[in-house]
């Protein structure tokens, strides 16, 4: 059988060689195997090192990333006789690129005076909610969902109050952190 | 028995695992095993090598002419071991040429062609020619400055062939200009269509090879070989190990040591960027330069078909059974004048840049910016429609009369309009790379390099100055 695999005219160099069984022929030498397999181990502890850390860099690293979004200096919202509206820049690090993107937010306050940034996004089916400044309520246009002025939920199907987005004030601005929340859950998950 | 060899002999009567093994490692050596055998299954591991990094790579690269700068920028700055994997494949690149020269030298002093050896040359000169296609279109990858200018020099020699060299060239460049359609058919060429028929014809090779048999020392007769047979395992194969183990090893010394370069990315309206091809496509690039309208065809159609013919065509001009290279001076006179003329062209193409103050001076001036760029952080590329209202032009005061200086002392004529390169370098990001001391500096005291092309120092007064550099600053 070991015979196939070389030329014909090879054939009759063969010397006792080839009469030994294959297990013979694959066992022997084993000072030699062991040589082979420590390059074999070698090559492969060199590369597998950086192939593992480069495969799994998105696993331990943070890709992707939504940054703090400027919303105003700090001082344009100490009073909020109503909400207001204001649109944010929302950079959102997507590895290799970073995403800017316009999104709408509303500025409030509670009743205790307690700043509050809503995200419009209705927690009911994710319409986009309006302030209706007759009512003094935000009002969601598809299911005729309607809040407070602080986002507290007044009527409707929708099955929490609007969401409040993280906030903090550094250099006398204030900053807000962009999310998306699950709909439809009595519960604000972020998602 | 223990349980692995249990396991084993159940394999082997389902898959044939020992016959298939003994047809591996069982192959008859002429004379034994032997150092000088251990190219051909070098290749094969490099090969694997730039195969396996090559699919690492495309985790993160994007093949468009918008992504792939980013793409390279962020694999070789941002992600864990990023730098030295793509380094290795560049670099691997080199190992391949070099292994290849090894690989043919040996075969062809040697003699290995002869004896029914001819298909199984003939499909080694064929992947002789995939190989060179493989580093041509994996130069053009990385897209910055370096790669574009190579690469549209390598295609504008295409269309120097007579008839239908400009078939060719658009062809290559997926139109008349070079733009993103270059490099997504340079990208399928090179990770798609190139690697299959390598992959290919390396199996008709390693199959014509095996058939054939080794052809042992060159004293052998390359039909019928007297000496006693050694085999390809144990000897054989642990060198072929040791030097893969080496290769990897310089590979990785070298890629950690001096990571892979990515310049400036490629910017199509700098007219003064000068490409130069890797070095092993400086022989072709410095040859290329003798032959003028109307020889050009003589120079990149005539010889090198004459020479490739020769060369493919060795086992059928050269037919006599005698192997040693003392007693075939023509062959090995003819190689030896091929492969030396081919080095010193490359060393000749080297002195040629040395020797011209402008050329010199300009190649020294991007290799600084290269450094540069790659001492700056990853900046991820910003994407949306709010992108223009997000970072306004909203310059300072000193700024704006920096921007009037600008324009007004002509800096534009060379930088670009906002500082985006051109005769001279781009001067966007400048911020991030020097304080505006070093910038004052720089501009009232250019360097050498910077002075040869073309920069004046400065003579504006030194509150102006600042303003420039305000202004400067801004160019994001
Ligand atoms: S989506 Fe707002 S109430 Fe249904």
């Amino acid at each position: 059988m070991s015979k196939k695999c070389c030329s014909d005219d090879h054939q009759h160099k063969h010397d006792s060689e080839s009469q030994i069984s294959v297990q013979d022929f694959l066992e022997r030498r084993s000072f030699l195997s062991v040589l082979i397999a420590i390059g074999g181990a070698v090559v492969t502890g060199i590369l597998s090192v950086p192939i593992l850390r480069y495969v799994f860099h998105p696993v331990f690293a943070k890709t992707t990333e939504i940054g703090w979004s400027e919303v105003g200096p700090s001082s344009d919202f100490t009073t909020l006789p109503k909400p207001v509206k204001k649109v944010i820049h929302v950079e959102q690090l997507d590895g290799w690129r970073k995403i800017i993107s316009e999104k709408a937010i509303y500025v409030s306050r509670t009743a205790q005076g307690e700043l509050r940034v809503l995200s419009p996004i209705c927690p009911h089916l994710g319409c986009p909610i309006g302030w209706n400044d007759d009512l003094n309520q935000f009002k969601c246009p598809c299911h005729m969902g309607t809040f407070t002025p602080d986002g507290t939920w007044v009527s409707g199907p929708p099955p929490r109050g609007m969401d409040g987005l993280d906030t903090k004030i550094a250099n006398g601005k204030l900053y807000v952190k962009y999310e998306y929340f699950r709909s439809l859950s009595p519960k604000k998950e972020a998602v | 028995m223990n349980s692995f060899k249990k396991l084993w002999n159940w394999l082997d009567q389902r898959a044939n695992l020992n016959n298939l093994l003994t047809v591996a490692l069982k192959e008859p050596i002429p004379g034994g095993p032997s150092w000088s055998y251990v190219f051909g299954s070098g290749l094969i591991f490099i090969f694997t090598l730039q195969a396996l990094t090559g699919v690492l790579l495309a985790i993160y690269y994007t093949p468009s002419a918008d992504h792939a700068y980013t793409t390279v920028a962020y694999i070789s700055k941002e992600v864990a071991s990023g730098s030295l994997l793509r380094g290795i494949h560049a670099y691997g690149s080199s190992a391949m040429v070099i292994m290849v020269v090894l690989h043919l030298s040996q075969t062809f002093l040697w003699g290995a062609y002869k004896g029914r050896r001819e298909v199984l040359w003939l499909s080694g000169c064929a992947l002789l020619t995939m190989i060179l296609g493989m580093s041509f279109t994996g130069y053009l990858l990385p897209w910055d400055q370096k790669a574009y200018f190579a690469t549209a020099v390598g295609t504008s020699v295409a269309g120097e062939v007579p008839f239908i060299g400009d078939l060719i060239k658009r062809f290559m460049r997926g139109g008349s200009d070079m733009g993103t359609l270059t490099l997504s058919r340079f990208f399928a060429a090179h990770v798609l269509f190139l690697p299959a028929l390598i992959a290919g014809l390396i199996s008709a090779h390693v199959y014509l090879f095996r058939k054939a048999g080794a052809a042992g020392p060159f004293t052998e007769d390359p039909v019928t070989p007297k000496s006693k047979m050694g085999y390809f395992y144990p000897k054989q194969l642990l060198m072929d190990i040791a030097l893969a183990a080496f290769v990897i090893a310089v590979l990785a010394v070298i890629a950690a040591t001096y990571p892979a370069e990515l310049g400036p990315q490629a910017n199509p309206a700098d007219t003064q960027f000068l490409g130069r091809p890797e070095w092993y496509y400086r022989p072709m690039f410095q040859w290329l330069k003798y032959w003028n309208p109307p020889y050009t065809v003589i120079g990149i159609m005539v010889i090198p078909a004459i020479v490739g013919a020769l060369l493919a065509g060795a086992p059928f001009l050269d037919r006599k059974l005698e192997r040693r290279p003392w007693k075939r001076p023509l062959a090995v006179a003819l190689y030896a004048f091929v492969l030396g003329g081919l080095a010193f062209m490359g060393w000749q193409s080297y002195r040629d840049d040395d020797n011209m103050p402008t050329v010199k001076a300009q190649i020294i001036a991007q290799d600084e910016e290269t450094q540069r760029m790659m001492a700056t952080p990853f900046e991820p590329q910003l994407e949306g429609t709010a992108h223009a209202e997000a970072s306004p032009a909203q310059l300072s005061a000193a700024a704006e009369t920096g921007k009037a200086l600008f324009m007004r002392n002509a800096c534009f004529a060379c930088h670009g309009q906002n500082g985006v390169g051109g005769r001279g370098p781009r001067l966007i990001g400048i911020g991030s790379r020097m304080s505006s001391d070093q910038v004052f500096e720089l501009l009232r005291r250019p360097r050498a390099a910077m002075l040869a092309g073309g920069m004046i120092p400065s003579p504006l007064k030194d509150d102006d100055l600042r303003a420039l550099i305000e202004y400067l600053k801004t160019l994001k």
